[in-house]
């Protein structure tokens, strides 16, 4: 069951199958117009809220562990950008859980397509690229307010670094989605690390203890989505004691836990049992 | 007594689900730990203190905090949105108990299991982990246990309207989503609203529903002013009782006249 992701099916058909898999997926969805307008300004609700929380911490406090509003704000607008990104591109995964329970995962594995793109098409939710242009764009902002230098590299990184922090949530929604092959009640708890994880990125990692350091910022990555490659955007050195360009190895470390998730998805897979219903 | 029996059912419906309720503790603990890192990093930048809130009486509105949501369920599944799309709702609808009071004791009994499991446990966490500051006045536990219960109903009646959305829109998804935002950042979950301006802090307590679920119940725990203010606060969450209430029992009077329920 596990090889049905190596169908017989050339790459183009294949292709276009989960284009119609979106598209039926987003035609649905646009039925119910009055709620998805809502649920679409909604999204972008949702990208504002992360950055309220910014705005009201400093209006009670000038510096957050050692670093200004401006520096903040850009950490704050890269995780929020990069954590739009992926659960607009694989953020349904959470809902493997539901598939293992009722059993409609068999009929996902029948299908000679890849079972995670399948999920991923299956349940696309077309009302989150309103939070995905909204965090793109406060990060243009963020960057101009914090006067950082428009060299190449940085305005490279700039454009790298939401994706390679999206490809690191990414491969945390899968990874935690993974869960639900070995305990399908595992409910709400990967969103400890994936709603958990974007917060945590939100802020400078020396706010927080040793311990959640060095599980969360380097154990999971999470320090480079945002703290890393602002400061490398910043020029700033890392109050830790890290090398001043460590932020432009955040795409070696998005392949990496991507890389990772694939393993663990792949192992998942390999375990699964049909409810056989 | 027949309400009593649905409190009960829904005691035990909720108490089934032990695996639930542990992933669900444990994914609030990792809320608390990333909440209070951040407070306590704005309080130590300032002098140790902010808005009225020293550290250990920070670590106790995060940590209760993380704990009440779950009491509260401040994001519950639109259960009754999706009967009443369904159409499963005539169901409860032909029992001889108005469907608001069914539904309200249903939703006591979930928050009882929940005072004891998900309350508990982050609780205990963070205890271990943090100085939580513990309430001097005796009174206070009493209050506090007033306002749980209290805080559970405006937030029922909050989920309630919700859903009840749905016997115009058949989707509840859009106010659900509208619920979730606000109730987290107008509620206090993500700072508390005394970080914002006085007045505009006053305002969303009085005019809004929902500091009374997160919020208002927190203060009086950590014993932010003095006894008359807590009394205050619980008033604030009986008025928020009283309104809410009565404005379910009227959209649920409406809802029903629109109610098409399709097949046979």
């Amino acid at each position: 069951m596990a090889r049905s992701s190596k169908g017989a099916s050339a790459p183009r058909p294949r292709l276009v199958a989960y284009v119609h898999l979106v598209r039926a997926q987003i035609r649905s969805q646009a039925q119910y117009r009055a709620s998805f307008a809502i649920d679409l300004a909604g999204s972008v609700a949702f990208g504002v809220l992360d950055l309220v929380t910014v705005f009201v911490l400093f209006r009670v406090s000038r510096t957050l562990a050692g670093f200004v509003f401006a520096e903040v704000f850009l950490m704050t607008a890269l995780a929020s950008a990069a954590f739009a990104l992926a659960d607009l591109l694989v953020g349904n995964v959470e809902r493997l859980s539901f598939y293992v329970r009722t059993g409609l995962f068999d009929a996902v594995l029948v299908r000679p397509l890849g079972a995670l793109p399948q999920l991923v098409a299956m349940d696309v939710a077309p009302r989150r690229v309103g939070r995905v242009a909204f965090g793109m764009a406060i990060v243009g902002v963020a960057a101009i307010h914090a006067g950082v230098a428009p060299t190449p590299a940085r305005l490279a990184l700039l454009i790298a670094a939401p994706i390679a922090g999206a490809v690191i949530f990414g491969a945390v929604f899968v990874g935690t989605a993974t869960v639900a092959f070995w305990w399908i009640d595992s409910g709400e708890l990967g969103n400890g690390l994936t709603y958990g994880g974007h917060d945590f990125a939100a802020y400078p990692v020396t706010v927080y203890g040793a311990l959640m350091r060095r599980l969360l910022a380097y154990g999971l990555g999470f320090a480079f989505v945002a703290y890393y490659p602002a400061l490398a955007l910043l020029g700033r050195p890392d109050p830790l004691g890290a090398p001043a360009h460590l932020g432009y190895a955040a795409p070696l470390i998005a392949l990496a836990a991507a890389a990772l998730a694939g393993l663990l998805w792949r192992t998942g897979l390999r375990h699964y049992r049909s409810a056989g219903s | 007594m027949k309400y009593l029996a649905l409190a009960a059912a829904g005691f035990r419906r909720h108490a089934t689900y032990r695996q639930a309720i542990l992933a669900a503790v444990v994914t609030n603990c990792i809320f608390g730990f990333l909440r209070l890192a951040v407070l306590l990093a704005v309080a130590r930048a300032g002098m140790g203190d902010v808005a009225g809130y020293d550290e250990p009486r920070l670590g106790t509105f995060v940590w209760a905090g993380q704990g009440l949501i779950g009491v509260v369920l401040l994001w519950a599944p639109t259960e009754l949105a999706d009967r009443i799309r369904t159409g499963d709702v005539i169901a409860d609808l032909l029992r001889p108990v108005d469907l608001v009071w069914q539904q309200l004791a249903g939703d006591l009994g979930r928050a009882a299991v929940a005072a004891l499991t998900r309350f508990v446990g982050p609780i205990v966490v963070g205890a271990l982990a943090f100085d939580l500051y513990a309430p001097r006045r005796s009174a206070t536990y009493l209050l506090f246990g007033c306002s749980m219960v209290l805080a559970t109903v405006v937030c029922f009646g909050c989920r309630y309207l919700v859903n009840a959305a749905a016997y115009w829109l058949l989707d509840a998804r859009g106010p659900q989503v509208a619920w979730t935002l606000l109730s987290g950042a107008l509620g206090g979950l993500y700072f508390p609203l005394w970080f914002l301006p006085r007045a505009a802090a006053l305002a969303l307590v009085v005019a809004t529903p929902f500091p009374s679920v997160i919020q208002l119940p927190l203060d009086i725990l950590v014993e932010r002013g003095a006894p008359g203010e807590q009394v205050a606060c619980l008033a604030v969450q009986a008025g928020w009782v009283v309104a809410i209430l009565a404005l379910c029992r009227w959209v649920q009077r409406q809802g029903e006249r629109k109610l098409v329920v399709q097949g046979g």
